[in-house]
């Protein structure tokens, strides 16, 4: 009976399928999100109104946002699509926000105070051409405000308030390069100058009510140009010629075109170098970059040319802005040792400054990238001045007299790569701890929980609640802890900003603007490539400090030169950099340690030698001994070749080099080019721990994983179909996917959906595969699971054989015994494209596993691997239900609690992370995108802890209670026994 | 009259015209997909979206294009090559189903959509929200039950049905020469035992 109780039981808790959920109060309690928008692009003001002052800016993640001038909070922001890059952005009628974007091909007018969009147009044309954008103040076309956009090779008049198109002309049938388009002011004409290949210059006269050509002239300049016109005025520009040591002034105005030269020499004596004028708003003036300074030269007369003033190479200038009584003011940005000088200066006036500021600046933020200025009138009714100022690192800062009003962090909205690293050691002596203030305060809090979950709160108690929860100490302490849920994130940004965040509460512990990652003379154009867990001190070398490996290079190729720094994850100092050295094609961490415990790396360089890091003698030593065993893959997409390589003796250079070691090509798998192009690829994590083989099945049938680290996922698809959905029909496309042993080359499964295209995603973990890819003929998504299982072992079902020894458990496995291998198969529908999977990954592999995905509509999903399981039937036996089958069903639910990232978006999702905690439930995710989230995920709940919601004042009453309770049947039963004896 | 009415309504229809076709022609070089996302619960003539949903994106065979919603809902994606498409919409708070689009090379302007979750056909280009979408646990109103259900209430359950029904199922007769029985034996009771050890402290 009790059996069957049990069962039964065991029976309800296997069929409720478990969902990762959480109570709308609980948001927050173990997970942040944080939200940036990049680096800013182009900003533009609005200050003008008494209402709530702000600046809306475009960011190189194609954001666009409007943001609290006070605060720099965010009041709205949209992120607009991957291909859909914002080219200029301004403000027409005083309430839209106008975006153009796609290379000039969409307008959109966004509501300035709540970011709704109001309309949205489309330029056609099949030119691409250089996007322009003008927006004339109070000039009315047909009672319309109308803005004039250029793009694809139209100029069009837009009505401002609906989108519609007024009129439209093309203007670059001949191939010109309109550059500029000019209104002067209260003029009916509008004026578009370009240039036609690098020698004609051409002005376009158009009717600013109709779009009729009234006047197009052309001069040709035989000298020919180079670089980009600066404009100086409604009637001038300024260009260099091809020798790049000729000015040439151009005049234009009323049609006539007249070229004038000035040799640069004349005007910067001991002038070397090639000179390009730089785009600059200033009026009147123009400015000039030599090889060694930057010039401001300022034109009087149409025709003088005077230079008024000379800047470093690093010095950052904003564009002008009309102040009141006719002038013109623009802030120069110079910058010295931890210090930025500011000013501002008049337009026609080069020597008085109307501010003169200097502000500290910490070191990490690099240089002054871009300036905006803009002006308030003070309480005295001068102009006070406020910049925002773009840095190196992305960050973007306002400044208002001589002081950092705010600054936001937003080289986290392009994060590379991530690695999690411990916290230190609490140590003795060192009480970070803070015991809670006393019992009564305890007990007020537990008891505000318990109210909390018995739903008779009332809304101050929630808040009160919150509160409690968020300001835990606990949580936020520099220290490890013993769940292992506090440890920091280390983040590798585009900017070369290296992040260390806590993942309590999200903070930033430190920042390091690597050296290396920074544009140098000898490295013009660096990136940061990916991190690496460097040392990991965990058994010996107790006193060192965690540190990464981050890895760079020069360049967009494979083979430009490479850098790399060790970054010590305590303190955040880099504790050494190389480079540029060799090209660094691929990083591959070895298995082994030295005895501080730093993990040996092989870097590969583009011509395939391999270079060992750390460069000691112990570290060749260990290398040396396991040489014959190191094994790795190179997949080649552009020709279709899957390669295998492996380590030969060292390698042959004029300088020798112990360090350097040649590599041999072991085995290579060549793709069909005319059926298939490789896809996609995947791997299992390299610290994933996999806690059992076996798997015992219902019927006590024993199956075995077959679990090998040197698996790899790869999919091709047809070549038709490496295209968006829609490309292809589902006749042509077709999608194999290969299950290939990296050691050998040995091909383990090959299975061939047809019809389906990519892209795809896919996820590898301990014995099975997960992918995500598109059925053409079905037009949904589908996830297939692919699992593999050992036959050689299959015979190990004998206990007596376990138990006497007579198996092959013990038998040395090597990769190049053949492998007797079956799979299971088994595919389901989606509903969702996905941008990218991860799986969860626990510390010693014994709970369940969760898939997560990060969906189109950036949110992370977790979906029960249970889902996923190619034994799933439609009508599963009892037995099989015991053991969890869920029924089959075509396609896989979406439990809307389910969603890690509950009511929260992660803007344009790029990647997810997930880390093991110390405790063995529960696994940490970070989802990276624009946004960041972090959370701790319990793919079979907390079953080894408490939850955070377990009520100890519950608890408390329940024993008191008891206590209560023995006290009274004694005092009745003392009573009852006086009762009995008296009678 | 009839006829300022007529005016009216003509002057409507063209107004609705664009939008009212799923797809038009638009340039050489592709077509034009033009839709609405229709939220329940507000009506079409509404000024503008609620903030929850101003956010909404449209997407494009999974990323190619997105675009936003205007204040009345409608969306329309331009330069689509003919072929088989594919459009989901990103909203939190609901769950849509992605829709299929056709675009015909040969008859443009002819409405080919189907929810590709229930294959239901659309007639014309209007995404409704399939259900909404709870991502929290909604909390239990407080009852007694939960208590009860919870370990410490199954534990004091426990103890009550021990302390009080317990003798109840024993004949009352029964018990006490039980007791008696066991009093002569001196067998300690709870009193006993708890008087004892009082007696002891003192």
């Amino acid at each position: 009976m009790g059996i069957r109780v049990f069962l039964l039981l065991l029976l309800f808790f296997c069929t409720s399928y478990p969902t990762f959920s959480l109570h709308e109060d609980q948001v927050g309690l173990m997970d942040w999100h944080q939200q940036y928008i990049g680096k800013v692009k182009h900003a533009v003001f609005h200050t003008q109104k008494a209402a709530r002052k702000r600046v809306i800016v475009s960011t190189e993640e194609n954001v666009v946002a409007s943001l609290d001038l006070r605060h720099g909070e965010i009041f709205w922001r949209h992120v607009l699509g991957p291909n859909d890059v914002i080219d200029q952005i301004d403000i027409a009628l005083g309430k839209y926000v106008i975006t153009l974007s796609s290379g000039g091909s969409v307008v959109r007018a966004w509501n300035l105070p709540d970011g709704q969009m109001v309309w949205e147009s489309t330029l056609l044309g099949s030119k691409s051409s250089r996007p322009l954008l003008l927006i004339p103040k109070n000039l009315k076309v047909d009672k319309d405000d109308v803005i004039f956009v250029y793009g694809n090779g139209f100029i069009y008049a837009v009505a401002s308030i609906d989108g519609e198109f007024i009129w439209k002309k093309e203007l670059a049938s001949e191939g010109i390069d309109v550059q500029q388009l000019i209104l002067p002011e209260g003029s009916d004409t509008i004026y578009a100058v370009g240039l036609l290949g690098s020698s004609r210059f051409d002005v376009y006269q158009l009717d600013v009510k109709s779009g009729e050509l009234l006047k197009h002239n052309s001069m040709f300049f035989p000298a020919g140009f180079s670089g980009d016109l600066s404009f100086v005025s409604e009637g001038m520009a300024m260009a260099v010629d091809f020798t790049e040591t000729v000015l040439v002034s151009v005049l234009f105005r009323d049609g006539q075109i007249s070229f004038h030269k000035t040799h640069v020499s004349q005007l910067i004596p001991g002038f070397s170098g090639p000179a390009v004028t730089l785009p600059s708003k200033i009026p009147g003036t123009f400015i000039l970059k030599t090889g060694s300074s930057v010039h401001f030269i300022k034109v009087i007369n149409e025709g003088k040319l005077i230079v008024v003033g000379q800047v470093g190479h690093t010095d950052a200038v904003s564009d002008a802005l009309s102040l009141p009584e006719d002038q013109q003011g623009f802030a120069l940005v110079q910058q010295g040792d931890g210090k930025i000088f500011l000013t501002v200066k008049l337009g026609d006036d080069w020597t008085t400054n109307l501010i003169d500021d200097t502000v500290q600046m910490d070191h990490q933020r690099g240089l002054v990238h871009k300036v905006f200025l803009n002006t308030y009138v003070r309480t005295d009714r001068s102009n006070g001045f406020r910049v925002l100022i773009v840095m190196e690192d992305h960050s973007l800062l306002l400044l208002q007299q001589g002081e950092i009003v705010w600054s936001r962090e937003d080289g986290l909205a392009s994060i590379i790569d991530v690695k999690a690293s411990e916290l230190p050691v609490e140590k003795d002596g060192v009480s970070v701890a803070k015991v809670e203030h006393n019992l009564f305060e305890w007990l007020k809090g537990h008891l505000l929980k318990l109210k909390g979950t018995l739903m008779i709160a009332t809304p101050d108690d929630v808040v009160a609640i919150q509160k409690i929860r968020l300001q835990s100490s606990e949580k936020s302490k520099m220290t490890r802890d013993r769940n292992g849920f506090r440890k920091l994130l280390i983040v590798l940004t585009r900017s070369g900003k290296v992040f260390a965040l806590h993942t309590g509460d999200g903070r930033i512990v430190w920042s390091l603007l690597l050296k290396s990652l920074r544009k140098s003379e000898t490295c013009e154009n660096p990136r940061g490539v990916s991190l690496h867990q460097w040392q990991d001190p965990h058994h010996h070398a107790l006193d060192e400090n965690p540190s990464v490996l981050v890895v760079g290079r020069c360049g967009q190729g494979l083979d430009s030169a490479g850098v790399f720094s060790i970054v010590d994850t305590y303190t955040g100092k880099e504790s050494y950099h190389v480079g540029p050295t060799h090209s660094i094609a691929h990083v591959i961490p070895l298995p082994f340690t030295d005895s501080r415990e730093q993990r040996l790396h092989l870097l590969l360089d583009a011509n395939r030698q391999g270079h060992l890091y750390p460069r000691t003698a112990e570290a060749l030593g260990i290398f040396q001994h396991d040489l014959g065993n190191v094994y790795w893959y190179s997949a080649e997409t552009d020709n279709g070749v899957l390669r295998g390589h492996g380590v030969q003796k060292n390698c042959v250079l004029e300088v020798a080099d112990d360090y350097c070691f040649g590599t041999r090509d072991l085995w290579s798998i060549v793709f069909p080019s005319e059926s298939e192009k490789i896809a996609a690829t995947a791997t299992t994590s390299s610290n994933e721990v996999v806690h059992t083989q076996a798997k015992v099945t219902a019927d006590q049938e024993v199956m075995y994983k077959y679990i090998s680290k040197n698996l790899l996922f790869l999919a091709t698809v047809s070549p038709k179909a490496v295209g968006p959905i829609g490309s292809v029909t589902p006749d042509e496309s077709s999608l194999v996917v290969y299950v290939i042993d990296t050691v050998t080359g040995r091909i383990l499964h090959r299975m061939t959906h047809h019809g389906s295209q990519g892209p795809v995603n896919a996820v590898f973990s301990e014995n099975w595969i997960v992918y995500h890819y598109f059925n053409l003929r079905a037009h949904r998504y589908e996830m297939s699971v692919i699992e593999i299982y050992d036959q050689a072992r299959a015979e190990n079902k004998d206990v007596l054989k376990l138990v006497f020894g007579a198996h092959n458990l013990t038998s040395p496995i090597t990769a190049y015994s053949r492998p007797e291998v079956f799979t299971k198969s088994q595919s389901y529908f989606f509903t969702h494209s996905l941008k990218t999977i991860a799986v969860t990954l626990t510390a010693k592999g014994i709970t369940s596993k969760q898939i997560l995905l990060g969906t189109i509509g950036d949110q992370v999903l977790a979906l029960d691997k249970r889902f996923l399981d190619p034994r799933r039937t439609v009508n599963p036996t009892q037995a099989e239900k015991e053991e969890g089958i869920i029924p089959l069903t075509d396609s896989i639910p979406i439990i809307p609690q389910s969603y890690v990232t509950h009511a929260l978006k992660v803007e344009s999702l790029r990647g997810i992370v997930t880390v093991p905690a110390k405790l063995e439930s529960t696994t940490l995710v970070f989802a990276y995108g624009v946004d960041l989230f972090f959370t701790r995920l319990a793919p079979s709940r907390t079953y080894d802890s408490l939850t955070e919601d377990f009520s100890y004042a519950l608890l408390l009453l329940t024993i008191v209670g008891l206590i209560v309770a023995i006290f009274v049947t004694w005092v009745w039963s003392e009573k009852k026994d006086l009762q009995d004896k008296w009678r | 009259m009839a006829s300022r009415y007529l005016m009216i309504f003509l002057s409507l229809i063209l107004l609705l015209l664009p939008s009212a076709l799923g797809i038009s022609d638009g340039n050489v070089e592709g077509y034009s997909i033009n839709g609405k996302v229709r939220f329940p619960g507000f009506s079409a003539a509404g000024l503008g979206l609620p903030a929850k949903i101003s956010n909404v994106k449209v997407i494009l065979n999974g990323g190619q294009q997105v675009t936003f919603l205007r204040p009345d809902g409608y969306f329309s994606f331009h330069n689509v090559p003919a072929g088989t498409h594919l459009i989901e919409v990103a909203s939190i708070g609901y769950f849509f189903s992605p829709v299929r689009i056709d675009v015909s090379a040969r008859n443009p302007g002819k409405v080919q959509a189907a929810l590709t979750e229930n294959r239901r056909v659309l007639s014309e280009l209007v995404l409704e929200p399939f259900r909404d979408e709870q991502y929290y646990e909604r909390r239990e109103p407080f009852n007694v039950m939960s208590i009860l259900k919870s370990p410490m209430g199954l534990m004091m359950g426990f103890m009550v049905i021990v302390m009080f029904l317990m003798p109840k199922l024993v004949d009352a007769e029964e018990l006490k020469k039980a007791q008696e029985e066991m009093g002569s034996q001196g067998v300690p009771s709870l009193a006993n035992f708890l008087g004892g050890a009082a007696q002891r402290a003192n």
